[in-house]
Formats: C-alpha cells, structure tokens, sequence
C-alpha cells in the first residue's frame, strides 16, 4: 500500500515531504498516516544532505483534520481489552505531541506549504512547523473547527496558539472555531507568506534552503520566552484570564464540556514550559474524549450530519437530480430567502410574484442581502452582481419554463397555494418536481392540487432562510422517490442539512418547538417568575427562552396555531393555561411579541427588547415559593425530546440521527446534549421514565412517557442501541 | 475554660489609599509597627511575654509578604522571643486575629498575644497575591465568580435595596464618622503615624467627607455596570446561579462602598491572670467567635449567616446586642443586614463605617472591634456584635462584653 507521505530531496538539500492519502479525495489524519509522517520526517532529519524541510499535500487541500472515529476506536478498542481506555488515548496523544514536536525541534528548518483547506489536526501540522506558506486560495478554509463539534485543538493547536497570538488572539480561532482565508489567515499572523499556487512549493523550498539554525527555533523554545498577552498571573495578563472566564462562561451556561476543558488546558499550560503544556493539553483532551456529552456532539454535529448531508436517507437508484433552473413562487420573506440562498449556490432562479412590483420587490431584498456580504467583504462586487444576474424577477407564470424543480412559498391558505400549484404546473415539464413550502399545512392535503401526488412534496425552511441551517422535507401520503431525491439534492447543492420526515400535524421540528413554547407560557400562567421560565432554558444550553420565542415568532401566530389545533382535534383537545395567557396578550391586549414591538417582553422603538412586561407580574403575581431551576430546566427540556419520541413511535420521524441532528439545526436544542434522543441516552432510559413519571404526576398527563421509552428502560435500553444500526462506532 | 481579655486596642488613622494618600509614603512595616509599639508602650509591655503576634494582610506580596507579622515585631523592637504569624481570611483577616487570639488563651495555649492586621491598599494593590478562584477557569465556575463589587448588586437587586436606600446609607455613614470625629470618640485609640524624626505625617482619617449629600452622590457613575453587562459580563454568570434575576441593578459607586485606604491595627489580648500579673485592666470579654461559608458566587451576604451562627453558639437573642458594626464594604451588605435582622439602625455602625472611613482589608476586623469597645466605654452599653463580609463567600463574627 502507498504511503500518506512520500518524500522527494529537492536540489539535493531540501526534503520536500507530499501528503496524499491514498483513495480519498480529502487528506485525514489517521493512525498510518501519523507513523507514515514519523517515518519520513525521521528519515529528512536524519540525512546529512538535507538541509530543510517542506511538507506540502499532493492535494487540492492540505487536509481536513484527524480521523475522529480512529480517536473513538482506541477507545473501544482500549475498553474491549480490559485497560484504562484513558491511558490509551493519553500514550495515543502524546505519541502525535512527539511526531510535531519533532518537526518543531528537530534542529532542522520545516516549512508547511498549503495548496487550500486544512482544518483541524492538519491546520495544527501547520502551526508545528516553522513557516507557513499557504496559496493565493480564496476558497481555502484554515483553522480549527473542533469546538463546533464538541472537542477542542488536541494536537498542540491549543496550546501553540494561545503562545503565538496570546490569549485575546486565540480566543476567536480557538473558542469560536473561526476559520480564515489565506488573507486573514496572514492578517491574524498564523500564515506567514501567500504565494501564486503554483509557486507553493519553490517558494518553501526557498526558504527552507535559505534558512538559518535560528529560523529554526520556536520563540517558546528560546530563552526569555514571555506568553503574549500575559501569564495568568501578570497584571497584564490576570484581567484577560479572568475576563476570559467569566465571558466563557455566561456566554456557554458553562455546559460545553469541551470549551471548559480547552480553557483549562489553555489556564494551566500557560504556567509551564511547552513540553508540560502540551501533557496538560493531551490530559483535558483526552478529558474530552472520555465524557459522554462530547461523544454525543461529536457523533450528531460531526458524523451524523455529515452522513445526512451526504444523502445516508437519499432513496437508492435514484440518479443525481441536481437543480439546474428552480421556479420560486412568491417574492416575500420566505420566496426570497430560498432565491437568494439558490442563486447563491449557481443556480438559475426564476422568481414570481402577482405582479412585477412584487416581483421586483423579492429581488430588491436579495440585492440587499448581497450588498450587506459585500460591504462586510464576505463577497467581491462582481460575485455579487453574478448572482442577482442569475435572478429574473417577474409575474409571468410562463417563465417558468425549463424549471426542474419550483418552490412554492405563498401564503399559509391552502386555496392560494392550491391556486399556484396548477399555475405553476401548467408550464413544467411532466418530470419537474413541485415542492411547497409550509410550515403548517398538511402535504396530502395540499397535494390534491397538483396534477402527479407522486412529483409533489413539502419543504419546510426556517426563517431568516439564509441563516437558518435545517430544511425539513415532508413526503405526502403519494411522494415518490424522485421526489425526495430532488429535494434532498437541492438542499445539498444550497449546503444546507435536511431530515426527511412523514406528514403529520406540524412535522417534526414545530411539533417539539410548540410544545416548548407553551410549557414557558403555561409557567406564566402558573405564576413562576417570567425571568427564572427563559433564564433556565438558557441555562439549559436553549439559545433563546420560550417566551423570548414566543414573541420572535408572535404570539398572534402562537394564538392562530392553538385555535386551528382546537378546531381540528374537537373535544381530544387538551385545554391549556398557556392559550389563555396568549388570548390575554394577543387577543384582548393586542401585544402579538417582537412585531408589535410589545410582548412578554417590552421593546423600545428600534424593536430592542429592553426588558419584561412589568404588568405581566401583575396579570400572573410570581407566587412565593418559585420552583427550583432544575425543575423548569427539566419541563422545558422533557417537554420537547418526548414530543420527538412521540414523533418516532408515530413513525413521523424515520431515523433518530434526523431527529437529533434536525432539533440542534432547527431550534438550537441543547446542542450540548447531541440533540433530544442523545439527551435521554446520556440520561438513561430509566432515569428518564422516573422524570416523565415525577412530572406528569406534578404537572399532568403531557409528561407520559411514551411506550417506547419505557420499552427501553425495561430493558435497560438506549435509542442509540436500540435504532441506529447503520451508524459507525460514534467518535 | 479559661476567658479571653481585651486589654488595649489601637489603630492608625486611615490614609487615602491613592499615590497622593498621606499614608502612601509609609511603608507597611512602619504602619504595622506604628500599632505594636504603641502597645507596648502605653502598657509597659515586656515583648518577651508576647506568645505570638497575629497579623491579619490580605495582599501578602512585596513589602506585606513573607510572615509580615514577624518582620513587623522585629521592626517594631519586640524581644526576638515574640514570634510572627500571618493570617488570610481577606476582609476579615483582622478579625480572625482577634478570634485566634482568644480562642488559643480560652484553649490554654499560651497566655498574652498582639493580634491586629495591616493593609497598605495604595503601596501593595488588591489582587497582588493573584486570585485563582477567579482565574483558574475550574474554581471560576464553581463559584460563579463574579467580583465584589458586581454581587453587592445583586444583592441589591435580590434583597431590594434602590440605588438612594444606598447613597442613603452612605450619607449616614459620612455624618456619624465626621461627627465621631468632632467629638473625639476616636481619641483613645487611634496613633498618629510620624516620621522617622517624630513629625506626625497623618493623624486624622482621611476619606470622610462630612458635607457629602444624596444630590452629590446621586452625581456619582455606578462602578461594576461595565463589567457586569458588556465586557467581560458577570452579571450572566451571577444569572446562571441565580436564574430568577431578570435583570442585576448596579446600584455601587464609589461613594456608596468602602473606601481604597492604607492602616493598621493592633489590639492586645490575654487572660485574666496575665492581666494580674502585668498589672493590667481588662477592657472587655470575647465572648465568643464564628466563621462561615456562604455562597462564593453572591458572596458577601455571610454576615447574616454568621450573625445566626454566633448568637446560637452564645446562646443570646439579637435583642441582647446593644452595639452591631456590620463592616461597610458594600451599602447593600449593611442593609441586608438591618433588613435580615430588623434591628434598629441607630445601633449599628453608630461612628460610621468603611464608606466614610475606609477599610483597610487585612487590618479592618481589628478596627471595628476596637470602635465597639470605644463606643461601649464612652455609652456605657455592655454588648456589642462585630462581623464582616468576606470575599469567596465566607463571613466571621465576634461577640464582646464591656467589664
């Protein structure tokens, strides 16, 4: 078998070594790769003729990072054979420390040469080596990217950057995982040089050849060394170190396991020499590794999506069905979210509206958002203008010629949709795919209007369209595989994540978000404290409170959403508290959340929310004895994973990866957690059926927990277990 | 058990402590020594007598560092026999001083101490020593650490105190110190600091400021709302523990908290045979003394606990105190204190406190004590109660009865 790293000796003195991992497409770091590195990187220091080093990829890009799942399967591995599965992944990290630090200190100038991309444990090869060139790519993403998916820099990344940009200057690349360009790369001082791409390499070999013994020399290696910024301990540094902290931790609710432990790998090393910081980084690293709560974001917001993404439910024989001309049907909010996001990604849009001014209207809000990537130079001028190009705006119904697939996204009224459908289909080719876009009505239904059930299906985007990440595809009673394929290629080409779900009322992701929602309004009504009901979502890792929702969303919508369910479920309609304190709000008061600029909370003219409703405490007086934060965070949360659970037995939900996936990227569900099946994993099935128990018998029958969680309890069961058989070992 | 006496207590006057604070030229050494010279030399003290000299310093670095207790005795000419021990509890270190003191002569270890403190706030800032709990991210969120400053408004916001219940309170403060002052309630105790040729370089407090009014402090900026809300904003971590809090309201500026200040104090404890012997009066008895924990994250509410804590152990009720100092470090400690206990104000802190006179971290425990026993002498009251917020969520307190 060939070799991740190969190495050919330029003009006799320099060894240049190529990473090219053989049959993929994409370098990873794995466990051959590390000891094929070792070896050729021993090899150039051991040769006298070689007087430096470059390490370059025979790649577009220089590597996406460590394999994850190796990382997982020393675990296993570890444990299957009876050892201290932390020992085994300590020896592994420090046995990588040592391959880098021999690149670092190895006495030999190295220069690491980037063609494009590299991430993660690649992007940290980099930051070993002694300069760094990287390609004139503007497409090439470098950084580290780990804390997105619940781990942290463990391959020296953590604590060389902190020692090269200090504390304040590493924050954003370490704990936001920001990911650069080449520009800002250079800007943010971890690239040293850009150069034409195909001068890459002659430019490292150059410098490398030219080098001299102290170019060689790490300023943390030399004498006098002072960490940037300041030590903890420095006047200078204390405040940052402090600030950091405390920052960290209000901005996190301190539930991410893996940004506290990169903190104190970063607190800790920053009082030592680098070879003991880099033992303190491998200590919390494999910290990370060890706790479940990583392994759960590893696995939904790393591999799991991932796997979706790549299309794991995309049905099979189904060839490629790529959107080359896409009919958008309505220029409003919606209508013009999903145009821009598609003419974003190269594809011809053809947008429609009742008439031209409407149209134009759809259009001008697209122009809008590309002017704003332009001004914040996410964009060229030119790209800008390309894309708006790829937009005609226009009432007429025959433009639509050509489409292989049309969105629809009119008003919530079945008959305006109804209308649109057969307008639209009157100009489509019998192939083209029709989808809708609702967030509420039921596909079947909808599906009547169309001329071929089978060519019909829902898409459900969230709003604002070009932030919000999950798109949720809802097959109809008749939706044929054609189907599905179309839509789930789009949703690819737009790069955003989808999950495939049956049509039911609300899907999947407003089934659990309403329920959320009204538990907080319900509370409300309860007389617990308005701030305790949002404070303890967020504590909980919710990015936003249910009545701070409650008001994004209007609670007019809250308040039409309740009245429907009534009328279609008659007298099985549970009553709530929680439509009362919306019909007071919305109905009597007029207060319909942040588009009235008046709510649960107040706003001040520029709609900035100031604070809460002080009348609401007068409506619902908070009683004396307020429930402990524990118990709200737990309804809050239990509220919505068992809706999901009801959304699997229901067989609304085909595939728990979906569901976990979808909640984080829909609503932000604890992200922490891994999403709402992982959350009753890591708190285990029989704990879980105790809470249900505990508060349905408090707070009523909505809190049963649902058969197939009871099922698993008895049997000492998880959902991971039990309903993903098709998923590789988990990271 | 054996009893434990106060025989005398001293202070220096309270400098600004700023770099042009009258006491910044002075080293600790010489502030120190300043308290235990003069009480050997107002009791004819024999040093050699001395079991140990107890000093309470919050920022123990530089010139405070290194057992200052001992470096202080030696500066101070005491006979080589009289060791040296430094104590840290922050704000209350003082205090604990005292309570070793006593609590080693009611145990039967040894017979005679100086306990005192001494903080040089403008030479040896706060936050010299490093400050781990709030450093080391671990200890950080275990404590929801958030600064003083920032939770002596929560408890604002918690217990609620408005922004004038405070300045309020700091104008009483400013008024009973200046009026203490007027009437030389302090003469018995505090010690002009002088120079090395005997010409007195400060011997009055120094921060008071008897004309200030609720207008001028209502002038007055709040101090920790930055910090709290924008950068690097603690207030979202004192929300993560206390989640009912909508919102934390910064009532604390610099005129409603205590006074940055350079001071010492020293006071001199022993057993009634010692007393004897020495030919010594007692002034008065310590009753009895406690410390507590209390939750680092709100942090400076131990003085309600310790309060509890102490009339159990001294089996009294609040109505037996005559006297209360409740250490002024934040306005809205000393109003959660009056509110926990509805005690009358006009007992408490009845010559002023921290806000108008400053408090000198390490050595305040000691002064608050020596105040009570002045203000019992001079009122003719028997029982006075003294106890003090602590940083890292501690409180300490102590009971002492006139003779």
């Amino acid at each position: 078998m060939t070799e991740a790293f190969t190495t050919r000796i330029d003009g006799g003195d320099v060894a240049v070594l190529t990473f090219d991992l053989p049959g993929r497409s994409m370098n990873v770091l794995d466990e051959a790769g590390i000891k094929s590195l070792s070896a050729e990187v021993e090899a150039a220091l051991a040769n006298d003729a070689v007087k430096g080093i470059v390490i370059t990829s025979g790649k577009p890009d220089m590597g996406g990072g460590v394999d994850l799942n190796m990382l997982a399967e020393i675990r296993l591995k570890a444990e299957a054979a009876g050892g201290n599965p932390a020992e085994a992944l300590f020896g592994f990290v420090m046995a990588l420390h040592g391959v880098y630090r021999r690149i670092e200190t190895g006495g030999k100038p190295v220069a690491v040469a980037t063609p494009g991309t590299a991430l993660g444990g690649v992007f940290e090869l980099l930051l070993a080596g002694h300069r760094r060139f990287a390609a004139d790519n503007p497409k090439a993403k470098l950084g580290l990217p780990e804390v997105m998916v619940g781990v942290f820099p463990g391959a020296g990344g953590t604590t060389r950057l902190v020692r090269m940009l200090g504390l304040l200057g590493a924050a954003p690349l370490l704990l936001e995982g920001k990911l650069l360009d080449p520009k800002k790369a250079k800007a943010n001082m971890v690239i040293d040089e850009i150069v034409p791409a195909d001068e890459l390499v002659r430019k490292a070999v150059d410098w490398a050849r030219a080098a001299t013994p102290a170019d060689a020399v790490k300023p943390w290696d030399a004498k006098g060394f002072k960490f940037p910024g300041g030590a903890p301990y420095t006047p200078q540094g204390m405040p940052n170190f402090l600030g950091g902290a405390a920052m960290t931790h209000g901005k996190t609710a301190g539930v991410m396991p893996q940004v506290n432990a990169m903190l104190s790998a970063i607190y800790e090393g920053a009082m030592v020499p680098m070879d003991a910081a880099l033992r303190i980084e491998a200590r919390w690293f494999t910290h990370v590794l060890m706790d479940p709560r990583s392994s759960a974001m590893i696995r939904s917001l790393f591999i799991n999506k991932q796997a979706i993404e790549k299309g794991a439910n995309r049905p099979t024989g189904v060839p490629d069905m790529k959107t080359k001309k896409l009919g958008v049907l309505g220029a409003g909010m919606m209508g013009a979210g999903v145009a821009y996001v598609s003419a974003n990604a190269g594809i011809e849009v053809v947008l429609i509206d009742r008439d031209q001014a409407a149209a134009d209207k759809g259009k001008a809000t697209i122009a809008g958002l590309l002017e704003e990537s332009v001004s914040k130079k996410r964009m060229t001028k030119e790209a800008a203008e390309a894309v708006l190009a790829r937009v005609t705006a226009t009432p007429d119904y025959a433009a639509l010629k050509g489409c292989d697939f049309v969105i629809e996204a009119v008003f919530e009224d079945p008959k305006i949709k109804a209308e649109a459908t057969q307008k639209a289909e009157a100009h489509l080719a019998p192939d083209a795919i029709f989808a809708t876009n609702t967030s509420t009505l039921p596909i079947s239904g909808l599906a009547k209007a169309s001329r071929d059930a089978k060519n019909f299906i829902g898409v459900h985007f969230f709003s604002p369209v070009h932030k919000m990440n999950l798109v949720e595809i809802i097959k109809g009673e008749k939706t044929g595989d054609a189907a599905v394929a179309k839509a789930l290629d789009y949703v690819r080409q737009i790069r955003k994540t989808p999950i495939v779900v049956n049509d039911a009322r609300f899907f999947y992701a407003n089934r659990c978000i309403i329920p959320y929602l009204n538990e907080g309004i319900r509370m409300v009504a309860e007389g617990v404290e308005p701030a305790l009901i949002d404070n303890a979502a967020k504590n909980a890792g919710m990015p936003v409170g249910p009545l701070q929702l409650t008001d994004e969303t209007s609670l007019e919508l809250g308040l039409k959403i309740a009245t429907a369910t009534k009328a279609a479920m008659g007298a099985a309609y549970p009553a709530s508290p929680a439509d009362d304190v919306l019909e007071e709000l919305a109905g009597k008061r007029g207060r319909l959340g942040r588009k009235s600029k008046s709510g649960f909370y107040v706003y001040d003219e520029a709609g900035k929310r100031q604070g809460i409703w002080p009348e609401l405490r007068q409506l619902w007086p908070p009683k004396a004895d307020q429930p402990a934060a524990q118990e709200v965070t737990n309804r809050l949360l239990l509220i919505q994973a068992l809706e999901a659970v009801r959304a699997l037995e229901e067989g609304v939900l085909t595939d728990i990866r979906e569901g976990d996936v979808g909640a984080i990227m829909g609503w932000g569900f604890a992200p922490w957690s891994g999403g709402p099946f992982s959350w009753l994993d890591l708190m285990g099935a029989k704990k879980a059926v105790a809470l249900c128990d505990e508060l349905t018998a408090k707070f009523g029958e909505r809190f049963t927990a649902p058969k197939i969680l009871r099922d698993l309890a008895a049997k000492g069961e998880s959902f991971y277990g039990r309903f993903a058989p098709q998923e590789k070992a988990a990271a | 058990m054996a009893e434990a006496y106060i025989y005398d207590s001293v202070r220096t006057p309270r400098g600004k402590g700023k770099s042009d604070g009258s006491l910044h030229e002075v080293t600790s050494l010489h502030a120190a020594a300043t308290t235990l010279k003069a009480l050997r030399d107002r009791n004819g003290l024999d040093t050699s007598l001395v079991e140990d000299v107890i000093l309470g310093c919050v920022a123990p670095v530089g010139e405070q560092g290194a057992d200052v207790a001992r470096t202080a005795a030696i500066y101070a000419d005491y006979h080589d026999r009289a060791p040296g021990l430094h104590i840290n509890r922050f704000c209350a270190s003082g205090i604990e001083a005292v309570n070793l003191a006593a609590n080693q002569i009611k145990a039967g270890d040894g017979e005679l101490y100086v306990a005192g403190g001494v903080e040089m706030m403008s030479r040896v800032p706060m936050g010299s020593d490093g400050f781990a709990l709030a450093v080391d991210p671990i200890s950080a969120y275990k404590a929801y650490f958030a600064p003083q400053g920032v939770a002596a408004d929560l408890i604002a916001t918690k217990y609620g105190f408005s922004r004038e219940d405070c300045d309020a309170l700091a104008v009483e403060s400013h008024k009973r110190a200046a009026q203490a002052w007027a009437e030389g309630r302090f003469a018995k105790s505090v010690i002009p600091v002088k120079d090395v040729n005997g010409v007195t370089i400060l011997d009055r407090d120094e921060t008071i400021r008897p004309g200030t009014t609720l207008e001028i402090l209502g002038g007055l900026k709040p101090s920790f709302k930055e910090q709290g809300e924008v950068m690097p904003g603690f207030d979202a971590v004192l929300q993560l523990k206390y989640p009912e809090i909508e919102r934390i309201n910064h009532v604390h500026h610099a005129g409603n908290s205590s006074g940055v200040v350079d001071g010492a104090a020293a006071i001199l404890v022993g057993s009634k045979e010692i007393g004897e012997k020495l030919g010594l009066k007692p002034r008065a008895r310590i009753r009895s003394s406690v410390k507590v924990g209390s939750d680092p994250s709100i942090m400076l509410t131990g003085p309600v606990p310790a309060t509890e804590k102490i009339l159990a152990r001294a089996g009294m009720s609040i109505s037996d105190i005559d006297l209360f100092e409740v250490n002024e470090a934040f306005a809205a400690v000393v109003l959660r204190f009056l509110q926990a206990f509805q005690v009358d104000p006009a007992k408490v802190n009845v010559n002023g406190g921290a806000m108008a006179m400053g408090h000198p971290l390490g050595a305040t425990g000691a002064m608050i004590i020596g105040t009570a026993l002045d203000e019992l002498e001079r009122s003719g009251k028997g029982t006075a109660l003294c106890t003090l917020c602590v940083a890292s969520g501690m409180g300490a307190a102590t009971i002492i009865e006139r003779l």
